[in-house]
């Protein structure tokens, strides 16, 4: 089967425009006569409920949340990208594009990452339109800062809470259609399985788990909008609750899983205090605009501090190594998330790290310049130009407060240190998932009429995507994408009518979830599921995390294959299934990312290259960074699904064509 | 990270099957927990002692654990989100605890947020407040005007954001005595009341925001300020007055 992108022709900037001047439309009156399913209500789903809602279509709309503003969009913390140039540095759609193609590391798709740029400035406006409070300048116009793998400042924000504000945006539209009748809410709901009839996808089978009831949901397109699958490494940075379970559920009865390898492990968070520990925290990006990254540069140095002989504020300078700094002087501590977390590995490794937990893994990021920086010009703002040093360590931190105040709060919090005072420790975590459901331009997975948006499909980061881009990308799908390519399909079910759900289809499709559960909950094994997540969690980190090798990867692939048979001969599940049961929603999403976890492992195998997040050891130049091998790996590895066992599944290659960027070796020196 | 040591405590957790059985108190003995341990990483552990010993672990919400979903929402030592003040349950750590402590844990107690399960409440009514009036009523084309064309003060710009910075968390309205939603709902108030986007509906808005408030069962706002004080995301009672002068004109108008 050859993959059909369905890229339009025409120059890059004309192609969306031509497009959608070229798609089918539905007339108003038609609209309530069709049913759509979204299934998430994160930034994509939210803002594609309220689209369909507000167009006029019958929406059902499902989270597993107890309300759809909890979706995990809500904890990103930067910002969001968009090509306004309000800065006056340069910017331009253009940019926004060149940017981003070659922050993945040239394994995106053109076409589908210029509409992104193209489409970033409504967003803005969308969102001011609908009262989103972003940050603003005494002129009261809007403000921006910089993020990793740029060098202009197209952030917009609002201080460390901007994925909580755009939630929130999206979330009040959604609640207005949902006032309005045209969106009908399915809060604390988990889809279970897609349910195809006659090839096409038909509606869902979703589990109340207040109750525990199966129901079987209809609709002429379904819309996968669930997010990424960080939690298959059990430590991530994503919300407890986050899950593939949908996204791997229409990937086995059909569509296929792209570049599932192809993980962002972000450079600053939180270090791993102990083996109880159940998630990681974030500390924005946005903070490297104002932090410097320093490790000592001697190894006895970071051996005393690890046993508290030394602390951090008693290093001279030229006893610190700036790393990013020193290896990419023009971006320094604004490297791109792929490079700056490798980097802090390669100085760990080399016995620099400075916390003192089992791995000693940490470096510092260090506000002690920002400080002495900003209190001096505040000083100077506010008429004072022979402040004393006391004056401006203090506006210093003042500044560092308004701008990051909830960051450093929530450091403090979780650490019981003061980073105004002391520099923060932070480590590489998982983050983002670049690799997700195939789809082609039109968001369409290979299941018609199954779209998928944002963090759940794979189609607009390529091999590393670079910050305050992910909410940008939610929105756009949500929003301004899916609302036109969804009616064109939807064209053409004007005469189907509604879709009975007592057919033979959406009853096979039922009794097999109801199975998968009973087995399950009577399995009556030793084990919790946590127990299996974790070993999951410890197998991806070290074999299939920030560096790979071939000998590693086929462990891992072994390793899963025995964790999987394990799983379903000794979890145990405790309670009931007609029940609230926490344990076996828990149980249900750890099942699918061990055959996730696995198929990772293969598709890290199978690319015998280094780009963006994947970093093969066999792979790097003298220097250590990665070689890519366009010539053999340009292509998007994009796998169907051949039972349980993920290492059986089947490779088809989309060849991805440069025509408008000249590819080039990815230089941030 | 702190010094590592570990402490053992005792619990007292409210245990309820479903929304209509009556719950009880039970107690567990929990040894062993880092006090870098977050409060809901103590209750992992808890459960997974649970599950090994073949009982029923403790149900609560939970999810983004790092302050911002405002999914978690337990009572802790009488107070909701534990002892701690402007923070949230997932961000309670177990250093704030001592060694041999006894710890109650209670879900969220309101009329209006009824239990679903052991430490899970229904907090749903906080989302039919929102659909009935908390919006700006723009359509999603993205063809409105530039971003910039209308420049907002910065003193407003920043007061909507800290308003709404609300996490919904109901924190306010479980440590109210009289159970009023009355944070909650001016908070969203004065972000729109705040900004040129949503005069246009502020009437409307206020109105219908109330009139849903009261139907949903929450209790009267009798000045004390407890509310406050609990707030995870220090929301202050200003929107409260604010949102009172927004009703008293709308209803002056309608």
């Amino acid at each position: 089967m050859k993959l059909d992108s369905k890229i339009p022709e025409g120059p890059i900037s004309e192609k969306w425009t031509n497009h959608k001047n070229n798609l089918k439309l539905v007339a108003p009156n038609n609209r309530p006569k069709i049913d759509v399913i979204v299934v998430g209500t994160g930034l994509a789903g939210a803002s594609a409920a309220a689209s369909f809602g507000e167009m006029g279509y019958n929406v059902k709309a499902f989270c597993f949340q107890d309300s759809p503003r909890r979706a995990h969009s809500i904890a990103a913390q930067g910002g969001i990208n968009a090509a306004k140039n309000y800065q006056n540095d340069g910017d331009s759609t253009y940019r926004l594009f060149y940017d981003t193609i070659k922050g993945g590391d040239y394994r995106a798709r053109e076409a589908n990452v210029h509409r992104l740029a193209e489409v970033s400035s409504n967003i803005i406006d969308q969102c001011v339109a609908q009262g989103v409070p972003f940050a603003r300048d005494y002129g009261g116009l809007l403000d921006n800062r910089s993020f990793g793998g740029t060098q202009v400042q197209r952030t917009f924000y609002a201080a460390g809470q901007t994925g909580q504000q755009l939630l929130l945006g999206a979330y009040s539209a959604l609640s207005r259609q949902i006032g309005l009748g045209n969106v009908k809410m399915f809060s604390r709901h988990e889809m279970l399985d897609i349910v195809k009839v006659d090839g096409k996808a038909r509606g869902i089978i979703a589990r109340n788990s207040i109750t525990g009831e199966l129901e079987r949901h209809s609709a002429h397109a379904v819309i996968i909008a669930s997010g990424g699958y960080g939690n298959v490494y059990f430590l991530s940075t994503n919300a407890m609750g986050s899950n593939v379970t949908a996204s791997w559920k229409v990937h086995k009865k059909g569509a296929h899983f792209a570049n599932p390898c192809f993980v962002q492990i972000h450079p600053t968070c939180i270090p791993v205090h102990g083996t109880n520990q159940a998630k990681l925290t974030l500390m924005s990006e946005s903070l490297r605009n104002s932090g410097r990254i320093w490790v000592p540069a001697k190894k006895e140095d970071a051996e005393a501090i690890r046993v508290g002989k030394l602390k951090a504020t008693d290093l001279k300078e030229e006893d610190r190594d700036y790393y990013l700094e020193r290896k990419y002087p023009s971006y320094g501590n604004l490297a791109p998330r792929d490079i700056s977390s490798r980097a802090a590995k390669e100085v760990c490794d080399a016995g620099h790290g400075i916390e003192s937990n089992d791995t000693n893994e940490g470096v510092y990021l260090d506000f002690s310049s920002e400080i002495q920086t900003k209190g001096k010009q505040s000083a100077y703002a506010k008429g004072n130009h022979n402040p004393t040093q006391e004056e401006i360590t203090e506006l210093g931190k003042q500044w560092l407060e308004e701008k990051y105040g909830n960051l450093f709060t929530m450091y403090e919090k979780i650490t019981d240190e003061n980073p105004y005072e002391t520099p923060m420790k932070i480590y590489p975590a998982v983050h983002y998932t670049m690799g997700g459901v195939w789809v082609d331009y039109n968001l369409m997975s290979s299941i018609p009429g199954c779209f998928v948006a944002g963090e759940a499909n794979f189609s607009d980061h390529g091999a590393n995507r670079l910050g305050a881009s992910a909410l940008m990308q939610g929105l756009a799908d949500g929003y301004f994408v899916l609302p036109y390519t969804v009616s064109n399909y939807l064209a053409d079910e004007i005469r189907t009518g509604k879709i009975a759900t007592d057919t033979p289809e959406f009853l096979e499709a039922e009794n097999a979830v109801r199975q998968s559960i009973e087995q399950l909950i009577n399995n009556n094994g030793t084990k919790s599921v946590d127990y299996f997540h974790k070993k999951l969690g410890l197998i991806m980190w070290n074999k299939v995390g920030m560096s790979r090798n071939e000998k590693g990867l086929k462990e891992a692939i072994e390793e899963i294959r025995q964790l999987r048979e394990d799983f379903y001969a000794d979890v145990s599940v405790p309670g009931a299934a007609n029940e609230l049961n926490q344990e076996l929603e828990k149980a249900l999403r750890v099942a699918d990312f061990i055959e996730l976890g696995q198929l990772m492992a293969k598709d890290a195998l199978d690319r015998e290259e280094s780009c963006g997040g994947h970093f093969r050891e066999e792979y790097q130049d003298a220097e250590g960074e990665t070689l890519r091998d366009d010539e053999k790996f340009g292509y998007v590895a994009a796998w169907e699904y051949n039972g349980s066992d993920a290492s059986k599944s089947v490779l088809h290659k989309e060849e991805l064509k440069y025509e408008f960027i000249k590819i080039a070796a990815r230089n941030y020196k | 990270m702190s010094a590592k040591k570990n402490i053992n405590i005792n619990l007292k957790i409210w245990r309820q099957k479903n929304a209509s059985a009556k719950g009880k108190m039970e107690t567990y003995k929990l040894d062993n927990v880092s006090t870098d341990s977050s409060f809901l990483e103590m209750l992992d552990q808890l459960n997974e002692q649970l599950i090994n010993t073949k009982n029923e672990p403790v149900a609560f919400d939970h999810d983004c654990r790092e302050g911002i979903c405002g999914m978690c929402s337990l009572y802790i030592n009488g107070r909701a989100h534990g002892p701690d003040t402007g923070t949230t349950t997932c961000q309670l750590h177990m250093r704030k605890f001592k060694d041999g402590e006894t710890i109650f844990i209670e879900p969220w107690r309101s009329k209006a947020f009824p239990v679903v399960k052991d430490l899970m409440v229904d907090r749903s009514a906080f989302d039919r407040i929102q659909q009935a009036g908390g919006f700006v009523s723009v359509n999603t084309s993205g063809r409105t005007i530039d971003a910039n064309a209308t420049p907002i003060n910065k003193q407003d710009a920043d007061k909507a954001f800290m308003a709404a910075a609300c996490i919904g968390c109901g924190a306010c309205v479980a440590t109210c005595k009289n159970g009023s939603a009355m944070l909650f709902v001016g908070a969203k108030v004065s972000q729109y009341a705040l900004l040129p986007q949503g005069k246009v509906e502020a009437t409307e808005r206020v109105l219908n925001m109330v009139r849903q408030m009261d139907e949903e069962g929450f209790g009267n706002c009798t000045n004390t300020g407890a509310c406050e004080v609990e707030c995870p995301k220090g929301i202050s009672l200003e929107n409260i007055a604010r949102m009172n002068r927004e009703y008293l004109s709308a209803s002056l108008k309608g």
